[in-house]
């Protein structure tokens, strides 16, 4: 059930012109004064972190079709962000320096601490160490944050999230949190609208997943099932598509010896074993930690032989229809609906088998059904959609100063940044999200960030005050038609405002603001 | 605790419905905390069977060495086959020596997925594993709460997110424990935010929300005020334990709670080390949750701890357990007829292993719920089959 949106105002070309200005080279076509169609707004407000002036200006030009084409096939691996923003992510230490540089840094730190004897200054020298992670991890995050805020390329900044999600990591175990930014960058960005093989082999090969779910502990003779089970459990084939735990225990040992190995020089071997050692980074595939056994998996018998097992596992598993019907419902239950339709995952499913795992052409074959479109508006959204297209339609033609509120404001929604536990990844669907706390919650940051700036764009220099920053959320939605789209309670709402402030925070309250 | 006259009570009680179910007085006086230990919990490091050569055996560096009197880091004696975990001598044994605390070992479910996502949410949802049609948006303490409603019980998940075992028919309230502050909206704002959303599917969920934190807010503000003055300086668990104390005094008698950390795959410890902080902290925060709760109300609560499976009984190759079968459940209270190891058990031996590998689960978490409800809600057949479809309630004596 898509709510009928109004045609916007014409406003919304002076609107747009000067988001533009800002979004740098989101777009390089002249603006026309050409209204987008509520159609085409309800789907930018699907398929980015939320709908801009500006975006709706760009679909309303170039056309939905070739609007999804860029979205679905970015030009380059580039970041293409705002100056301001692009500047913020210039000065931020820890993503100047490599993973591999962070980790060992940070060893020769820990060491140095373990070694002193008195107690106050090892604490202090800890202490160090421990903020030094931290800072790194909320780094990472911040730059994620004005990706998914500045970013042109919104399709791949949700892929991020979505992949990042699935294949979950949690930054406080063990030194995790100077692995993340790299993880998210190197391991996900570059394959989020690629091929689903080559992701799932980046998530193996990347020392965040391998520390994350122990199989840098997993060696022959010490098996550690936890990465395996979790692989088929929730990167691939999915609970309850008829593996056993035989086929977890297989492979596990199809697994053994591959791991992180921090230190410069190449493990002592013995020479047989040597041209079978693998290094990259912090990966290592260890030989002398491997079961060479043969082993029998999913049916499939695999003979011992090192690494080309680990790379037939992740044929066997990728190529998988179980595998290809799990990714494309998850997909659907993220883009679409929280039970989606079977015949909807069934196509995609297929265009999956078809395309060799190609997740661009499955994505595009779910934007073009009529399910898809059916479902524009319905999505409630989870905690970090909804802060972040907040910010988005708030200051839609201003750069934040710090974006760490945001990050906060997803924390405390329950939703924050590498933060969740378990394995599973947060939930996208809404039972999860739309408890009276939650709820509460986010009326909370709907005060906040309508009243003011909420410390967005507070300078970051010591002592610097925030400038005042009252957003005219009311000429945004209204540029969007997002006003005038409002059911009559809201709007009776609306008119009773006491204040600008006062309308952004109702507004941003409102029940069809909860939805995407 | 015997049943309660639901008639009697309800004639002394005026129920104070201001607006909604929260401000409702309940007409049962049992108050029920359910809490989950997410991550599946090492039980026999909790309830450490010190008669075991083979546990010794099994675990040459995280067992938890046999009671010494002499030695500080040894199980806590409970009887000739048991010992507690010695990071739990301030906090629990106490409880267990004023027989006001049970434990069950071999408790847990016949889902063997061994994986925590499927048993956490099978184990919520409380219907049989294998059946004709499962309801996946239907937790076993939301038909309870569906069941008792008339009774006018107050439930409340004291987590982020509502959690599964609370979901059902009716929105039941959540608030973040570890989080409560003072409300920003002016109640011409959460007036005008209800008005939004009334008639829409959100708008009970809304209104709810408004009133509980409210409530809370004043209940926990108490505590603020004195924490100003340094008296109070619980953090972490024991923090959130005193809170819930606190409202299931006063407001709330139906609630849940989660704690996650459990999943000790790599250095668990022994007597010291990662697990024995969790066990510390979760000994304080229930310690200090009797303590908040009161003598009154304690003499009418039941807490229950439960975790989705076991660990493996051998040590791992990382000094660590893997994910196992049965676990150890705790039920206590002021009424609970504690001091003594409830359920079906015998001697733990390599023999008597689930698959080789872990404990069994000899006692069934919906049986054993099913039997507690009984008795403490005094609740028919068809009201057990309500909450529990396809379970055999099972008294085990615990109330």
């Amino acid at each position: 059930m898509a709510r009928a949106r109004h045609r916007p105002t014409r406003r919304l070309a002076s609107l747009a012109a000067s988001a533009i200005a800002v979004a740098g080279g989101a777009l390089a076509a002249p603006i026309e004064d050409r209204a987008p169609t509520p159609a085409q707004i309800a789907l930018v407000d699907r398929i980015t972190w939320g709908v801009t002036p500006a975006e709706a200006a760009a679909i309303a030009n170039m056309g939905e079709g070739p609007w999804l084409q860029r979205q679905l096939h970015p030009a380059d691996g580039g970041d293409h962000l705002p100056p301001a923003a692009q500047a913020q992510i210039g000065v931020m230490p820890y993503l100047q320096v490599s993973m591999v540089d962070l980790v060992r840094d940070a060893q020769l730190q820990q060491a140095a601490a373990n070694q002193m004897t008195d107690p106050a200054l090892k604490a202090a020298a800890k202490q160090v160490y421990s903020k030094a992670m931290d800072d790194a991890a909320r780094q990472a995050a911040a730059r994620e944050i004005l990706r998914d805020l500045y970013s042109p390329d919104q399709l791949r900044e949700q892929m991020t999230w979505f992949w990042f999600n699935h294949f979950n990591v949690q930054m406080y175990k063990a030194n995790i949190r100077l692995m993340v930014g790299d993880y998210e960058d190197r391991a996900l960005r570059p394959h989020a609208l690629g091929k689903f093989r080559d992701l799932l082999e980046a998530t193996l090969r990347h020392p965040a997943m391998l520390r994350y779910l122990d199989n840098a502990d997993n060696a022959a003779g010490h098996i550690n099932e936890n990465y395996a089970r979790e692989i088929m459990e929730l990167h691939t084939l999915g609970l309850g598509s008829g593996y056993t735990q035989g086929d977890v225990q297989e492979l596990a040992r199809i697994l053994t010896g591959v791991g992180i190995d921090a230190k410069p020089d190449e493990p002592k071997l013995p020479p047989q074993l040597r041209g079978q050692l693998i290094r990259e980074g912090l990966f290592e595939f260890d030989p002398a930690r491997h079961d060479y056994g043969d082993k029998v998996f999913l049916g499939h018998q695999i003979r011992g032989r090192g690494f080309a097992e680990v790379e037939e596992a992740l044929d066997i598993l990728s190529r998988n229809p179980a595998t290809a019907g799990h990714v494309s419902r998850e997909l659907a239950i993220y883009f679409v609906a929280d039970d989606p339709p079977a015949p909807l995952v069934e196509r995609m499913t297929s265009t999956y088998l078809h395309t060799d795992g190609d997740i661009a052409k499955v994505l595009e074959t779910m934007f073009r059904s009529p399910a898809f479109k059916a479902s524009l508006g319905d999505k409630f959204k989870d905690p970090l959609h909804y802060v972040v297209s907040s910010v988005r339609l708030a200051w839609a033609g201003r750069v934040v100063a710090d974006p760490g509120p945001v990050l906060n404001f997803a924390g405390r929604m329950g939703e924050g940044l590498y933060a969740h536990e378990t394995p599973d990844g947060y939930s996208m669907t809404a039972a999860s999200w739309n408890g009276p706390g939650q709820m509460e919650t986010r009326f909370e940051i709907a005060r906040q960030l309508g009243a003011g700036g909420a410390g967005l764009f507070k300078p970051q220099t010591p002592g610097a005050a925030e400038p005042p920053v009252v957003p005219d959320i009311r000429a945004s939605a209204q540029a969007v038609g997002l006003v005038a789209a409002q059911p009559p309670a809201t709007q009776a709402v609306l008119v009773q405002a006491s204040s600008p402030k006062d309308w952004n925070t109702l507004f941003l309250a409102s029940p069809a603001f909860m939805r995407r | 605790m015997r049943r309660r006259d639901l008639l009697q009570i309800a004639a002394l009680t005026v129920p104070a419905m201001v607006a909604g179910r929260a401000f409702a007085t309940s007409r049962t006086k049992t108050r029920l905390l359910v809490i989950f230990l997410r991550g599946a919990y090492d039980g026999a490091s909790l309830l450490v069977p010190i008669a075991s050569g083979d546990y010794y055996a099994a675990r040459p560096t995280i067992a938890i060495a046999k009671p010494d009197p002499a030695d500080p880091n040894s199980a806590l004696p409970l009887d000739a086959h048991w010992g507690l975990h010695p990071a739990l001598r301030e906090s629990i044994l106490p409880i267990w020596q004023a027989r006001q605390v049970a434990f069950v070992p071999f408790a847990g479910t016949d889902d063997l997925s061994r994986s925590h996502f499927e048993t956490q949410d099978s184990i919520e949802r409380g219907q049989a594993t294998r059946g004709p049609s499962r309801d996946y948006a239907s937790g076993f303490m939301g038909r309870l709460a569906g069941v008792l409603s008339g009774d006018g019980v107050t439930p409340i998940a004291f987590t982020q997110q509502v959690p599964l075992i609370f979901q059902g028919r009716q929105p039941v309230p959540n608030i973040a424990i570890a989080g409560v502050g003072r409300p920003g909206l002016d109640p011409r704002q959460s007036d005008l935010i209800s008005r939004m959303y009334e008639g829409t599917p959100l708008g009970p969920t809304v209104s709810e929300g408004f009133a509980v934190d409210d409530q809370v807010y004043k209940a926990v503000g108490a505590e603020m005020t004195a924490s100003g003055r340094g008296a109070i300086s619980a953090k972490g668990f024991e923090l959130s334990g005193r809170r819930v104390g606190r409202l299931m005094r006063d407001q709330f008698d139906l609630a849940f709670l989660d704690v996650g950390g459990w999943d000790t795959h790599v250095g668990q410890g022994n007597a010291q080390g990662y697990l024995s902080q969790r066990l510390a902290e979760l000994g304080r925060g229930l310690a200090g949750f009797q303590e908040e709760i009161g003598p009154a109300a304690w003499a009418d609560t039941v807490v229950v701890v439960i975790s989705e499976f076991g660990r493996t009984f051998r040590e791992n190759g990382d000094k660590g357990s893997d994910h196992g079968h049965g676990s150890v459940y705790w039920v206590m209270g002021g009424a609970v007829r504690g001091g003594r190891i409830a359920g079906d058990h015998g001697p733990v031996t390599t023999a008597q292993l689930n698959q080789n590998r872990d404990y069994p689960v000899l006692v069934d978490y919906r049986d054993m719920m099913g039997g507690l409800f009984r008795r403490l809600y005094g609740l028919d057949d068809a009201r057990l089959q309500t909450i529990f479809p396809g379970a055999s309630p099972r008294d085990l004596g615990l109330v």
